[in-house]
């Protein structure tokens, strides 16, 4: 068999069969294990997204499969003990699983520690999380093992355990008794770890820290240096072994609910930006969060000089996103990267610790501190995973000021290749399809679209733009004033005229905020009210897009995951007394004002993505992010 | 791409009946015919339509004169193999796109197959000594052919193809040059011989789609469509044609000739009469030029309003189409795309203040499109644009 594409063959192998399978190949897999029959249920561990490098859509080939597993498995150990540590603890002697292959330090400490840790530091929850994620089954396997391990190894047969195996790997009710028995023991846990808690910070890692051997002491350096408090500590902790844990590096985290009073207390505690929640807000979307907007600047700007745990650059950031001075997708991103390089700059690691955990840690608070100022967008969150990426993968051999040359020049790379350069090709891509005469609709102002509608224009193409735009922003008037400035013919409307302008229009061109694996756009809200109309009218529809913007996420709604701005902005207008017949109104138990930020279009009314790997149908995004999710990552 | 073609299903086939598969090549060639290209001389057709025309154009008497004298005289394929590559040692400096058109005349072989042939023959005499020169050489040749006909899709999808699937291969780091040219040339080989045997696949994997007593609805002239109609009528399936006509080229005359002598009942319809007769259909089949990256697909005029009918009417709509015909193309309506031109006889003067509309072929979005017949396997139209992506970037 010819591999047409080579490099990535080797690196990876899969086979996608179209059209014929054998059928040997699916079982093959349920029974000699995949890479990731830790997490308790097989159709879980099916549905867990990618935890691994192989991503849910590759079937992985049955003759790969040995091979494959040492590569992801490079301390090697079997799964098949696992599940019996995990099914039949109660029977067989568990302690007579071999330990050895956990015989390293670092594995162990790891497993013990806090097997509720989440891995990312920069959501604001701490363990609760688990019980409605596989992470959480994932998580409950390694404290199952973690137990084997520590009990003493009493020299029993791998044999048996093997024979076990069998028998437990054809029952199909054994999951639900580790469900259950995962849940108890987490609710163990979780009272134990809000025990040490509660008995202080810093005494708090005692019962911890009888496993640690190694890497006791940074621990609880950290969690003294950050004494607000051993959440954020462990959680930073977390985020540490993040390579370790390679398998959940792609698990959906999830998001801070702020319909949770408790957790929302908890976060407030830690957080350096004093938000005031805005009172009333719709039912709906009580799980986002929702600011008193204005009201903090000073205050924070006031803290410039005393800050510790925040770079300046990256304080400067968060404050202009809290203000609302950077805003677009690309901006944002660039902006934020900018600011972890500086940050980089100056970084030195701290004595007796690792660059790469360390930074990463640092890295991790800079983020959180970030999303109190507003909620990272999902290009944003991809730069991220870049970034820790490229940290976790520093050679160890590195200087430090070597390590930093590398991370910083990495940074640049991703900005002008994924970002700049990626505008250049999809701005050549979407100029093909301008014609001359064409009317061509934008909505709001996307960086990409306006340099596309210049780029034509410098070509001496003929054509017409009409400009939509929306309350409470107004973003379409500054694209509207660069555009008239270089001498294009432009017209201006608001949303509310869509359906009219719309008949002749020939071409819609819109910018996304991200592009989800089901081919939804996620980007400024009224964009799907316009993509919308023009699928009535026949219009087709394109999307410019960043590829480093697409996302493995599913969304089907705008509800679940969404930005709510400032309420006040839609029921006031400034500067104009006479209209503003809310006044004083903001505070009235009947009124709620919802303004939102973005909305979800289905990939139904969308033509065509374009991004900078060509012209796409919304039907192949998931393509583009399983084929290279990695180069984006490693680049 | 092509290496996970399901070429297979052939491999079992011809176990079996060997018959059936020598048969097509020993049927009676149909280029006799020139009278379509001889009559229009026009520079404003698109080389693509003159082709056709040469090779299927409107049922003539001596077509069918020609025709049935030309049985069994067909060169076979192997004796014009060896014939091309004498000729190639003869003449080293032989032109592409001479040998393309050499090619080309075999009214049984698709164009981007005889043009995928023409570019491996390139390789076969190519005096580079360094493959970057190899290279630059081959570029250079499927440059010469895309620039001979620039309408026509298939050509300019296979030659991209051909130079994809040949210069992407480990075989670029060997040391030694004669040996990296040789495994060029097996691939290029391997690669005509995968699209040579791509109808055949098709054909095969088409069967379970045509049931017993099933009517189809065919529009145009279609070798890979009559292929899974022949090799249906061959495995005694018992199903009905409904042929439209195809104006201008008439087209479906020539089809509907094909399968009445193949003893398929079929039924000759106006290209305005696909509606009224879409009750009695159970399924729409048709070939394509080209299909694009989202998925649609672009063919014969016409093809897009059956499908709309077949859509409103909840009829499946099946593509057979070779996988050379994918195309990294994305037309976003029917105006956007490169314009291939065919004169229309109306049979009367037409005033010259009336403009015709000439365009040979409509895009048919992938909405419309219910399955592709590919040798790639059987797909939906979303497929389409995940292999382009894999093979072109």
């Amino acid at each position: 068999m010819d591999s047409r594409r080579v490099p990535r063959t080797v690196s990876d192998p899969k086979v996608r069969q179209v059209g014929f399978f054998a059928p040997a190949a699916p079982l093959d897999r349920s029974e000699s294990g995949p890479p990731a029959p830790t997490s308790s249920s097989p159709p879980v561990s099916d549905v867990s997204p990618s935890g691994n490098s192989l991503s849910p859509v590759m079937i992985p080939p049955p003759r790969h499969l040995s091979t494959d597993l040492s590569r992801h498995f490079p301390l090697g150990p079997p799964i098949s003990p696992l599940r019996v540590a995990r099914a039949a603890d109660t029977s067989i002697p568990v302690g007579s699983y071999n330990p050895s292959e956990f015989l390293t330090p670092t594995a162990t400490t790891e497993f013990s520690e806090d097997p509720l840790s989440p891995r990312w530091g920069r959501r604001g929850s701490s363990g609760k999380f688990a019980t409605s994620l596989p992470a959480g089954g994932f998580n409950m396997a390694l404290a199952k093992q973690k137990n084997a391990v520590n009990l003493p190894p009493d020299g029993g047969s791998n044999v048996e355990v093997q024979k076990e195996q069998r028998a437990v790997t054809g029952k199909p009710l054994k999951e639900k008794t580790t469900k259950a028995e995962r849940r108890a023991l987490q609710e163990a846990q979780r009272a134990a770890k809000a025990a040490a808690k509660g008995e202080g910070s810093k005494t708090g890692a005692s019962g911890v820290n009888t496993a640690n051997s190694n890497t006791g002491k940074p621990v609880k350096a950290v969690s003294q240096k950050k004494d607000s408090s051993s959440v954020a500590a462990s959680e930073k902790k977390g985020g540490d072994r993040q390579p370790d844990k390679d398998r959940k590096k792609d698990v959906p985290h999830p998001r801070m609910q702020f319909d949770d009073a408790n957790r929302v207390e908890k976060a407030k505690k830690r957080s350096v930006v004093k938000q005031t929640e805005a009172k009333n807000r719709v039912e709906l979307f009580r799980h986002l969060p929702q600011y008193e907007h204005g009201t903090q600047l000073p205050e924070l700007e006031s803290k410039f000089f005393q800050l510790d745990t925040v770079h300046p650059a990256v304080y400067k950031v968060g404050l202009r996103y809290l203000a609302g001075d950077i805003s677009g997708g690309n901006a944002r991103c660039i902006a934020m990267l900018q600011a972890f390089q500086e940050s980089i700059k100056d970084y030195s690691t701290p004595p007796e610790k690792s660059l790469i955990r360390d930074l990463t840690t640092k890295i991790n608070g800079y983020v959180s501190f970030l999303i109190e100022c507003r909620p990272l967008s999902i290009s944003m969150g991809n730069a991220i995973r870049f970034l820790k990426t490229r940290i976790a993968q520093l050679p160890l051999n590195l200087s430090e000021s070597e390590a930093k040359v590398h991370l910083i020049s990495d940074i640049d790379r991703f900005i002008s290749e994924k970002i700049i350069l990626a505008d250049k090709v999809i701005v050549k891509h979407a100029v093909t399809k301008i014609r001359d005469g064409d009317v061509l609709l934008t909505y709001a102002s996307s960086s990409a679209v306006e340099m596309m509608l210049l780029h034509a224009h410098e070509l001496g193409k003929h054509f017409r733009v009409v400009i939509v735009d929306s309350r409470p922003k107004l973003e379409g008037q500054k694209l509207l004033r660069r555009l008239v400035g270089k001498g294009i013919h432009c017209t201006y409307t608001h949303i509310n005229a869509v359906s009219y302008i719309m008949h002749e229009v020939s071409r819609v061109f819109l910018g996304a905020s991200s592009v989800l694996s089901n081919g939804t756009v996620y980007s400024r809200v009224g964009t799907a009210c316009v993509a919308m109309v023009a699928h009535q009218f026949h219009v087709p529809v394109l999307i410019c897009c960043e590829a480093y913007k697409f996302h493995e996420r599913v969304q089907l709604d705008s509800i679940c995951s969404n930005e709510l701005g400032d309420p006040d902005v839609i029921s006031k207008v400034s500067g104009r007394k006479e209209i503003n017949t809310l006044d004083g109104w903001a505070n009235s138990e009947n009124l709620q004002l919802l303004n939102l930020m973005y909305d979800a279009t289905p990939s139904d009314y969308v033509s065509m993505i374009i991004t900078d790997y060509g012209m796409i149908p919304p039907t192949s995004v998931p393509v583009i992010v399983r084929e290279y999710r990695r180069e984006h990552l490693w680049i | 791409m092509w290496y996970r073609s399901a070429s297979f299903i052939l491999d079992k086939q011809q176990q079996q009946q060997n018959d059936t598969v020598t048969n097509p090549e020993s049927r009676p060639p149909s280029s006799a015919s020139t009278a379509m290209a001889a009559e229009n001389p026009n520079a404003n057709i698109s080389m693509y339509y003159q082709t056709r025309a040469a090779h299927h154009g409107v049922v003539t008497n001596d077509w069918l004169a020609q025709a049935q004298a030309a049985v069994g005289g067909h060169p076979d394929d192997s004796v014009s193999d060896n014939y091309v590559s004498g000729s190639e040692e003869e003449n080293i400096r032989y032109s592409v796109v001479d040998e393309f058109n050499n090619w080309r005349k075999q009214p049984e072989l698709a164009e981007a197959v005889a043009a995928i042939r023409a570019l491996a023959s390139v390789i076969r005499s190519s005096q580079a000594t360094t493959m970057m020169e190899l290279e630059i050489e081959l570029k250079k040749a499927s440059d010469a052919l895309k620039s001979w006909d620039t309408t026509s899709i298939s050509l300019t999808a296979g030659c991209d193809l051909f130079m994809r699937y040949v210069t992407r291969t480990s075989a670029l780091e060997y040391e030694d040059f004669n040996s990296a040219k040789s495994r060029l040339l097996e691939r290029a080989e391997k690669f005509g011989e995968i699209s040579y045997k791509a109808r055949r696949i098709i054909a095969m994997l088409s069967q379970d789609f045509i049931f017993d007593g099933c009517t189809i609805l065919v529009h145009g002239f279609s070798r890979v469509v009559l292929e899974v109609l022949r090799t249906a009528a061959q495995n005694k399936k018992l199903f009905r044609v409904l042929c439209t006509e195809g104006r201008p080229d008439r087209t479906g005359l020539r089809l509907s000739n094909e399968l009445a002598k193949l003893d398929i009942p079929v039924k000759l319809l106006i290209d305005s009469a696909v509606a009224y007769s879409m009750d009695e259909v159970d399924m729409v089949f048709v070939g394509a030029d080209g299909v694009v990256e989202s998925g649609g697909i672009i063919n014969m005029m016409g093809t897009y309003q059956i499908a709309l009918v077949a859509k409103s009417m909840n009829k499946p709509v099946y593509v057979a189409a070779e996988s050379y015909k994918f195309a990294r193309l994305y037309p976003l309506d029917q105006k956007d795309m490169v314009p291939a031109l065919r004169p229309i006889d109306f049979g009367v003067p037409i005033p010259s203040k009336v403009e015709v509309e000439t365009s040979a072929r409509d895009y048919t979005p992938p909405q419309y499109l219910t399955l592709l017949f590919t040798d790639l396997g059987v797909l939906t139209p979303s497929v389409v644009s995940d292999e382009l992506i894999q093979l072109y970037l």
